[in-house]
């Protein structure tokens, strides 16, 4: 592998890659998923490897096993390349026949191919399926198109050509100007203007400056980070180059998940490329910027993402949040200003330098621009990762992309952000994906995971499910966080028992006020965020078992 | 001799850059409860009792004295309704588990808290960190620790080094703000367990 020393180098590698590749090589598309990996999706693989050998095919057709495609509902997923025929639920004993009928012979498996659960309306190929014909899949949209394994199908798609445009065309207060005018806003849970961040970091005082990625996706029914992370590493990784360069830090940390295997593999493959290809290290792309990054790993409890216990960690200290009189962007990581940005963010960095921020603020609503990865899950027709431009509406999301609710039951409650999240009734499902809409009407977005809920859902149960979740999984450093949460879960606990006593919302509506205001980090002081929206919403099923 | 000047209750008070609202506070004989605070230690913001509220640039929000450095103009607030509604409660909170604590006991007539609000879980500690703190910070020993998070956080003497040095300091027991029974409970418990049975403990 070669070193690239320059803008017009990258582009020769550009047009090697692309002339290279035969535009009508068949490609097979393996989903590796988490979704999919719980599916036995190895077998999958190992079954197309063994079979692509016996049928003479080796080494003329393209396998990759890829991160998420989407429709996790339906996997193992399989898309078969150039005509982008899509298989769904592929099991080991499909794969002789779909190299035969459908790489060889051009013919389509007609009894793997997806179709409406309602209508029985059949869609051979992925851009016909109802779940991924209304999307705006700008991010995750290549993973079916690239190998994650190889830093050349990336540039090949256009990979790294915003990182040169940055350095080469343009200053760092200029790359910053740009992100900033594009209005991009934090995907981990605050929406907090990314440009202001980079930029106060850049204004800090301290010359030392890190760049963070926050991949520790630890929000209950949140799957899109590592989907992307896992499925285009390298798309992050560019972000946080051109964001490194724009902020003047020279190096950057991944904080990522310990538990999957091949996101870990897909991370630490891609900056070993990335070092290797000159995009990485010292002088990228003969530039003259140097900037290199270390990867980290959560410790598995959920307060671990929390930004200052992130840098704790990262420092090899305990994951216990510190306030934050003085931001992290300022002093963060040993003291330096350290700007700290979620997965999904980054990866929306390259796309604003390449098109311009007046391409990405035409996409979205007056606050959010751009398009949102949702995790949806619970009850839905099609559980999965999806992308959609803001604005689009939780209707739409649910209905049209989602498939609806299973078993003709009837919509019920709609709940966004996880333990900290909050829920909304079924009537006001009209409400546009948008950080501020959806903060006002109490269902605050956080990082994007959306759970859906039928008309048998016990709502009380459901807050007492997420409060169980963070009694174990906050630090425990903090009175009111620690002992509010139990005690609410006491209390939440008689109620479900049908044991509820007359005062009982009284003191819990006590409690949460007193976690907000005091606790020493959000997640206690966000913690009471689904008691509360469903104290407002459906306030009844607290009352009816409390006598 | 200060270089800010902030106002607490009302009053004019000038404070160093770099120092605290709670030091500032205190520099000007306003009292204002604190738990798990010690001067000799870093500051470590987990009871959440030195809670206050400040108004800085016509926001107000409530934040905790012991760590909340000052700045020029603050405004603070000792005693409002909320602040008082933070403390009683989180004093009810923790009498559940140290109903006996004397010092808890007084802050509780203060600020009305009942402490038999919540059903009893006499674990006595509190997990005000003060004896961890005490001993890594100041003792540099690092013999009791906190185990485990959340709901199951707890302290716990590592039993090699707690044979080996705490016998002979014991410095952290008076710090410790329920009663250092709990300590010291724990300190045999963990002496007895490698080497030493209790009877020897109690000899020696
Ligand atoms: C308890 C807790 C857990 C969090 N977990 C995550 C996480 O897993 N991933 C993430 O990106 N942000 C998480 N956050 C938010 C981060 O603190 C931080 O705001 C975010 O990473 C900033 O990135 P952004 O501005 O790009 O959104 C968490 C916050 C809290 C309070
Ligand atoms: S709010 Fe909860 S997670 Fe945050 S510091 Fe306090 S105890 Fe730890
Ligand atoms: S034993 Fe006492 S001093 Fe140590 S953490 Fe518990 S309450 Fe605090
Ligand atoms: S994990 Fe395979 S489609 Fe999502
Ligand atoms: S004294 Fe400030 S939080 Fe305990």
């Amino acid at each position: 592998m070669q070193r690239i020393n320059s803008a017009a180098e990258l582009d020769a590698r550009r047009e090697d890659i692309r002339a290279g590749k035969d535009a009508d090589r068949p490609a097979i598309a393996v989903c590796s998923g988490a979704g999919c990996a719980g599916l036995s999706n190895g077998r999958v693989i190992a079954a197309f490897e063994k079979e692509l050998e016996s049928q003479g095919l080796a080494g003329k057709v393209d396998l990759r096993a890829t991160g998420c495609h989407g429709l996790c509902e339906l996997g193992p997923n399989v898309v078969i390349y150039p005509e982008e025929i899509y298989y769904v639920h592929v099991k080991p004993e499909d794969v002789a026949e779909i190299v035969k009928e459908t790489v060889q012979g051009k013919k389509v498996v007609d009894r793997l191919v997806y179709s409406d659960p309602a209508s029985g309306e059949k869609a051979v190929h992925l851009s016909e399926i109802p779940f991924y014909k209304y999307q705006s899949r700008n991010l995750i949209g290549n993973n079916t198109r690239i190998n994650p394994s190889s830093i050349d199908d990336y540039i090949g798609i256009g990979g790294y050509a915003a990182l040169a445009k940055a350095l080469f065309g343009m200053k760092p207060e200029q790359v910053l100007d740009e992100v900033k005018k594009a209005n991009l806003r934090g995907r981990g849970g605050g929406g907090f203007p990314a440009g202001l961040k980079w930029e106060t970091t850049r204004n800090a005082p301290e010359k030392e400056k890190y760049v963070i990625v926050n991949g520790h996706e630890g929000e209950p029914g949140a799957f899109m980070d590592r989907a992307v992370f896992t499925g285009n590493p390298h798309l992050v990784l560019e972000g946080l180059i051109i964001g490194a360069y724009a902020i003047g830090a020279h190096q950057g940390f991944i904080y990522t998940r310990h538990d999957s295997k091949l996101l870990k593999q897909n991370i630490d493959r891609a900056l070993k490329q990335a070092r290797e290809n000159g995009l990485l290290g010292e002088n990228i792309l003969g530039s003259g910027f140097d900037f290199d990054v270390e990867v980290h790993f959560d410790v598995g409890i959920f307060v671990s993402g929390e930004s200052s216990a992130l840098m704790r960690s990262i420092e090899g200290k305990n994951p216990e949040p510190r306030p934050k009189y003085i931001r992290t962007s300022v002093s963060g990581i040993w003291d330096k200003p350290s700007n700290l940005n979620n997965v999904e963010t980054w990866a929306n960095v390259p796309q604003i330098i390449e098109k311009g921020a007046e391409w990405y603020t035409g996409i979205g609503t007056e606050s959010s621009k751009g398009t949102k990865m949702i995790s949806l899950s619970g009850n839905i027709v099609n559980s999965g990762v999806v992308e959609v431009p803001f604005g689009t509406t939780l209707r739409q999301i649910i209905f049209d992309i989602g498939g609806g609710i299973p078993g003709g039951k009837k919509l019920k409650a709609l709940h966004f952000g996880g333990a900290m999240g909050g829920s909304i009734p079924e009537s006001l499902i009209d409400t546009p994906l948008d950080f501020d809409a959806l903060k006002k009407v109490g269902a605050p977005m956080g990082a994007g995971a959306l759970m859906v809920m039928d008309e048998d859902t016990d709502m009380v149960e459901m807050a007492r499910f997420f409060l169980t979740f963070l009694t174990n999984e906050s630090c425990g450093k903090c009175v009111p966080c620690r002992e509010g949460i139990q005690q609410l879960l006491k209390i939440l606990t008689d109620i479900c028992k049908g044991e509820g006593k007359k005062g009982d919302i009284e003191t819990m509506e006590e409690i949460a006020d007193v976690m907000s205001a005091a606790s020493l980090c959000s997640l206690g002081k966000t913690a009471t965020d689904p008691l509360r929206g469903t104290l407002k919403y459906f306030r009844e099923e607290y009352e009816t078992n409390i006598h | 001799m200060g270089d800010i000047t902030l106002e607490i209750d009302g009053k004019s008070i000038a404070a160093k850059e770099g120092t605290t609202v709670l030091e500032a506070a205190r520099s000007a004989d306003i009292f204002i409860p604190t738990l798990c605070h010690n001067e000799m230690l870093e500051p470590y913001g987990g009871c959440r009792l030195c809670t206050v509220e400040v108004e800085s640039r016509g926001r107000k929000k409530l934040v905790a004295s012991c760590l909340y450095p000052v700045e020029p103009d603050l405004i603070v607030r000792t005693r409002t309704e909320m602040v008082d509604k933070v403390r009683k409660l989180v004093l009810e909170f923790l009498l559940a588990h140290a109903p006996d604590s004397v010092r808890m006991n007084e802050l509780a007539a203060e600020y009305g808290a009942d402490k038999d609000r919540f059903g009893k879980e006499s674990s006595f500690c509190i997990l005000c960190g003060l004896c961890v703190r005490y001993c890594a910070e100041v003792k540099k020993r690092n013999v009791i620790g906190f185990v485990d998070q959340g709901a199951k956080r707890e302290i716990n003497f590592i039993p090699e080094l707690a044979a080996q040095y705490c016998w002979d300091c014991k410095e952290c027991f008076p710090l410790c703000p329920t009663s250092y029974l709990q300590a010291a409970y724990h300190l045999t418990h963990a002496i007895a367990f490698p080497s030493l049975s209790l009877d020897e403990v109690a000899q020696a």
